[in-house]
């Protein structure tokens, strides 16, 4: 099984090569060419004894050393455009690599992002992708052109003395069971290993945006600790494996030292029986060379040994996260797409983000185009799930939801959510200026448009008042904007394009009563003849739209209109009369003048 | 340099494993030069003749040589791998440690996904430092100076002349390696830009798909990798040059081995046992050489590493003081704001100024006003979050300036506007702040806080996974969370900066009223938009751009009939 794997990995990363083959092969031919002219060096050193220094002809000898400073000239320029061939080939293939898996996560379901950690994620886009770089570079030079120039070597060894060969050639056995061995007990120590290193970011994500709660309640020492504890988990993992990979390098040096001795002894054995005319002096010099030749590439992969295995781990976490399924995706043969009439309606919806822990119970009601609706419901009681299924971030699993009377799922996935302008429940701001983040790529938006949504919402005011204006770079965490400030910023980016529908998931309630309202009005304004989904606490907002749907446990409860749902006496009208109770318990107002 | 010398203190721990590792290396390579002369004496006897048993002699004598050298080496190469990785485990404990003591600025001004970058793969780089680097270094410096008597036996004057080469040598390292570190310090930078990014994708999925950013995201993204590419290969061009010229010089040694050294063999000045034997030497330096080059790339870069990693150690920590307060007496809750002015740095104008309140202990205080007034930076200073300028907040009677930060954060129960749980069991987050806590008190803060039927409803009660790996909560149950968070510490002062805005005015009153009766004695301050939420402060404040405009209890307030008194009105219009 694991076999198939690695002739899969492998066939997927030489897929992703393919658009650089010419490059690749441009470089084979410099690398062929290199490892021609470094094999010819013994053979200087042969002529040079056998021709010029026993006969003593020093003209030749010059003449020898002329030509081997040209080899020297051509094999220098030869590596310089081999490295930058083979790294800018690589390079390339992983940056598409690193798109491919970014794109990958575009599309990849909400529901699996929500539940991998994040660090987890980042760990595949950068150590993993980095650690395959090893592989296209180090792996390519140093495998491909090892074994060309052990080809190469054997082929001058064989035509020089065979016998000689296939006696120098008694050690390789011994290197490639060494090497299979090696690379059985190495893999699943690289494999531990890199899952703590993964370990180590998915910490480092969540405690590192956590930082100011944990410093907030003195858990300082109790996070360090927990890290030290990580930290000395994957130091652990790494011990096993350096074990053999110290020792797997000096085996090599050893196996070829050993080859040297055979050489020495039959080769020797060679010279002296036959006078030298079996075997010259000089060949038997330029043996020992080869020999050490026929090692060389075999040292340097040794050497670089982790990060092959390393990458070879890595390979297989990119490749899985690449072939992940998605559900969720757009139709093919979309049954709609375009701009939205803003009819929804939900027909026994029910859905449950694990197994049939149900959060929504045959869940149905239906709006009308330009109506505006309310969900209550007590937290936890399945609002936001609303806004999830809306904009296809989860299916459902039984039921369908229509927009103009389209199921969603038939919609084009792009269309449908273009449709929808959201404020959601968490305040959002991207490390870019006030405008980009209002505008949020839309380019059609003008900067006098993002503006007006600004004043709509009373967000121009304290834009201005920033050291930049909208030009100024929000922080990641937000720094120096306040919570209502962040919500109001939101809350412009949805109005700001005019959207078919406009959901609104508890979206004004970081921000006082009087702002509420001027931005509630501005919705109103904004939206008018259009859908507006809104979650909400304040009955105030509520009392006001066409539509009121109270969830419990999952349950449409009830539905219809303010007055309706009053004379209805049932929950809503029970959390109405909590509500302004907690209000009316006071003295009597005094009239204002 | 200045960089390295923040490096060398760890190694400290390791020295007996750095000598054992110097002496083994030196060992191993001293053992391993043996062979080219036991194989040039060999070829010398064999040209003047030679017996059957003493070639075996030398065969045995070549592969005994290599075994003790292979056994050096690997003795060698487990010291220094362990060491490295140690170093790096120890570099990676001090650089967490130093950024959970960094000031809130900190981390407006580095990313999580850049400081991510800076803690896994800058220490890495960092690592081969203390491991390859030292090994490469260690073998060539010893190689040359275990081969050079070796030469220098054979002939003085073709060895001076192959170290001819060696001052350019170096020279080129040199002149390139400044360049490769300032080429490899961007290229890290840029690795940080990748990994935040993805960070902010991740986490702002639900946004990127509502307004089908996808595309843009991809463009954007495409555009930082792409520059990581460009800068990538620039620097892979000055590698490039560099070694192919290191290669070049290395190989002029060959050259003059053939037309110099052939010239004295020739003319009878070396035999050609000893010309092969120099030539062998010669084919000993060049795995040196060739890792030397290696040894430079890693250590260029593992230098820029070093360089980002000490940027953020260079940070002072604000807090130095240690963490453990245990001894010191709880705090009484006693607050008192004197003439309190503050601006961030580089804003135009002061957010608070003027404040002047005092806050017995015990007391609840409420501050209302409009978005963005300052609300929130005054609660910040409390914690000490923000510094506040010396004495203008007092605790007890003390000046924040002059107590310990931990001190005072461990009789603080806080619970921010915004709401971060981390991926654990229910009951652990709710445990974040105390050092032990049973089963009872976790209840028992959940039950203040409103939670219990939720959690009654949950797969497994408090013992559900919450956060990235767990059960996805509501916006409401997480503030609820938060609030037990706070609770269960039994604080001194209690801090809810707008903390159930995401839960109805009703559960609201409900849960503040238990807490007032629950825990006695202990000061509020209460940040809330809801006049309901509000009402019963012992004292109320209505901020207005950074100044208390109105102060007094809910009924004075409203005989005022001032901003209060109208909010109060406007709400009570609204939801009646």
């Amino acid at each position: 099984m694991h076999s198939a794997n690695h002739l899969s990995n492998a066939r997927q990363l030489l897929r992703r090569l393919k658009p650089y083959r010419w490059m690749l092969l441009q470089a084979l031919v410099f690398l062929i060419v290199l490892d021609g002219l470094r094999i010819t060096q013994p053979k200087f050193t042969q002529y040079a004894i056998d021709w010029y220094i026993i006969p003593r002809d020093l003209t030749g000898l010059r003449w020898l050393a002329a030509i081997y400073l040209g080899v020297l000239i051509v094999s220098a320029l030869c590596q310089f455009f081999l490295n930058l061939l083979l790294k800018s080939a690589a390079l390339r293939a992983l940056a598409d690599i690193r798109n491919e898996l970014f794109q990958k996560l575009q599309r990849q379901d909400v529901a699996y992002i929500d539940s991998t950690p994040t660090g987890r994620v980042m760990t595949c886009l950068t150590s993993d992708v980095e650690a395959l770089e090893e592989l296209f570079t180090s792996g390519l030079t140093d495998i491909l052109g090892g074994a060309i120039r052990i080809a190469s070597v054997i082929a001058i060894m064989l035509w020089m003395d065979v016998r000689l060969t296939l006696v120098a050639l008694i050690t390789v056995p011994t290197f490639l069971v060494a090497t299979t061995f090696f690379m059985r007990q190495t893999r699943h120590g690289y494999d531990v290993l890199r899952g703590r290193l993964g370990q180590i970011n998915i910490f480092l994500q969540e405690h590192l945006s956590g930082a100011l709660i944990i410093q907030i309640f003195n858990r300082e020492t109790k996070s360090i600790a927990r890290f030290s504890e990580i930290n000395n988990q994957s130091r652990a993992a790494s011990m096993k494996p350096i074990y053999h990979l110290a020792l797997f390098f000096p085996l090599v040096d050893l196996i070829g030292a050993v080859g040297v001795a055979l050489i020495m002894w039959y080769g020797g054995w060679r010279v002296m029986s036959s006078g030298g005319k079996l075997l010259s002096l000089g060949a038997l010099v330029a043996f020992v060379q080869y020999s050490g030749q026929l090692f060389q590439p075999l040292r340097e992969i040794a050497d670089r040994y982790t990060g092959l295995q390393g990458a070879v781990v890595s390979a297989q976490r990119i490749f899985t996260m690449l072939s992940l399924p998605a559900e969720i995706q757009s139709p093919s043969q979309p049954r709609k797409t375009g701009r939205a009439q803003g009819q929804i309606e939900f027909e026994h919806v029910w859905f449950a983000y694990n197994d049939e822990d149900w959060v929504l119970k045959d869940v149905s009601f239906k709006v009308e185009a330009g109506q505006s609706v309310a969900v209550v419901g007590r937290t936890g009681a399945g609002k936001t799930t609303i806004t999830n299924l809306l904009l296809r971030f989860y299916d459902v699993q039984r039921g369908r939801i229509l927009l103009d009377g389209v199921d969603v799922r038939e919609w084009d996935l792009k269309s449908l959510r273009e449709n929808f302008a959201v404020v959601l429940q968490d305040l959002l701001l991207f490390p870019d200026t006030v405008e980009s983040n209002i505008r949020l790529g839309r380019e059609e938006i003008s900067a006098e448009r993002v503006e007006w949504a600004a004043r709509e919402v009373c967000a121009d005011h304290f834009i201005r008042l920033l050291p930049n204006g909208y030009h100024t770079t929000v922080q990641e965490r937000g720094g120096g904007l306040s919570a209502g400030q962040k919500q109001l910023i939101t809350l412009a980016r949805a109005l700001v394009s005019e959207p078919s529908l406009l959901i609104l998931d508890e979206a004004t309630n970081s921000v006082d009563t009087e702002t509420e309202r001027v931005v509630q009005r501005a919705v109103e304004r904004v939206m008018h003849g259009r859908t507006t989904f809104q979650v909400a606490h304040h009955l105030s907002t509520v009392r006001k739209t066409s539509l009121i749907i109270v969830l419990e446990h999952g349950e449409v409860y009830e539905q219809g209109n303010h007055q309706k749902l009053l004379a209805e006496r049932g929950l809503y009208w029970q959390l109405y009369q909590l509500q302004s109770s907690t209000l009316r318990v006071s003295v009597a107002l005094p009239k204002l003048s | 340099m200045t960089n390295l010398h923040g490096l060398i203190p760890y190694f400290r721990p390791y020295k007996k494993r750095l000598a054992i590792a110097i002496v083994c290396s030196f060992a191993s390579v001293f053992i391993t030069l043996l062979v080219p002369g036991i194989i040039g004496r060999a070829i010398d006897d064999l040209y003047a003749g030679l017996d059957w048993a003493k070639l075996a002699r030398y065969t045995a004598t070549i592969i005994g040589v290599s075994i003790t050298g292979g056994l050096l080496l690997f003795l060698h190469r487990i010291c220094v791998f362990t060491m490295s990785r140690h170093i790096e485990h120890d570099l990676r404990d001090d650089l967490y440690r130093h950024v959970q003591r960094m000031p809130f600025s900190f981390f407006g001004a580095y990313s999580t996904g850049d400081l991510m970058t800076r803690l896994t793969g800058d220490v890495t780089a960092v690592r081969h430092i203390s491991g390859m680097v030292v090994i490469y270094t260690l073998q060539a410096v010893f190689v040359f100076l275990l081969t050079l008597p070796f030469m220098l036996r054979i002939s003085p004057s073709l060895t001076l002349l192959l170290f001819l080469t060696m001052p350019l040598i170096t020279w080129v390292a040199q002149h390139f390696g400044k360049r490769v570190e300032a080429r490899s310090e961007e290229i890290q930078a840029i690795a940080g830009q990748i990994s935040a990014r993805v960070q902010e994708n991740l986490t702002g999925v639900r946004l990127i798909r509502a307004y089908a950013r996808e595309e843009a995201e991809e463009k954007a993204f495409n555009q930082i990798n792409c520059s990581y590419v460009a800068q990538s290969m620039s620097l892979h061009q000055l590698f490039g040059v560099m070694r192919s010229l290191m290669q070049f010089m290395m190989g002029i040694g060959f050259v003059l081995i053939i037309g110099y050294g052939g010239t004295l063999a020739i003319s009878g000045a070396i035999t050609i046992g000893q010309f092969t034997e120099f030539n062998l030497y010669l084919a000993r330096l060049i795995w040196p050489l060739i890792a030397a080059g290696n040894a430079i790339n890693l250590y260029q870069c593992g230098m820029a590493s070093l360089a980002r990693i000490n940027a953020i150690k260079n940070v002072e920590p604000e807090i130095t003081e240690p963490t453990d307060v245990s001894e010191l007496p709880p705090i009484a809750g006693r607050i008192e704001f004197r003439n309190l002015t503050f601006k961030y740095t580089g804003a135009n104008a002061p957010v608070i100024s003027y404040i002047n309140l005092s806050i017995e202990d015990g007391k609840t205080v409420a501050f209302v006003g409009r978005t963005g007034t300052g609300k929130s930076t005054l609660m910040n200073l409390i914690p000490r979050l923000i510094d506040p300028p010396p004495d203008t907040v007092f605790v007890d009677g003390i000046s924040l300036h002059n107590c310990s930060r931990a001190w005072v954060r461990a009789s603080i129960g806080y619970v921010p506007q915004e709401t971060l749980l981390f991926s654990d069991t229910l009951a652990e987050n709710i445990a974040f702040g105390v050092n032990h806590a049973d089963r009872a008190d976790v209840e028992w803060a959940a039950e203040i806080a409103g939670l219990t039927d939720d959690v009654r409803n949950f797969p497994e009660g408090f013992d559900t996974l919450v956060g990235e790996r767990g059960l996805t909560l509501s916006g409401g149950q997480k503030q609820r969370t938060a609030i037990a968070r706070a609770v269960i510490r039994r604080p001194r002062i209690l801090i809810l900066d707008n903390a159930l805005s995401n839960v109805d005015a009703y559960t609201e009153e409900k849960i503040l009223t238990r807490l007032r009766a629950e825990i006695r004695g202990q000061t509020s301050l209460i940040v809330s938009h809801r006049i309901s939420a509000v009402r019963d402060a012992d004292l109320i404040c209505v901020i207005n751009q950074g100044r208390i405009s109105e102060r007094g209890t809910h009924d004075e307030l409203l005989r005022q009939r001032g901003e209060y008194a109208a909010l109060y009105e406007q709400e009570l219009a609204e939801d009646a």
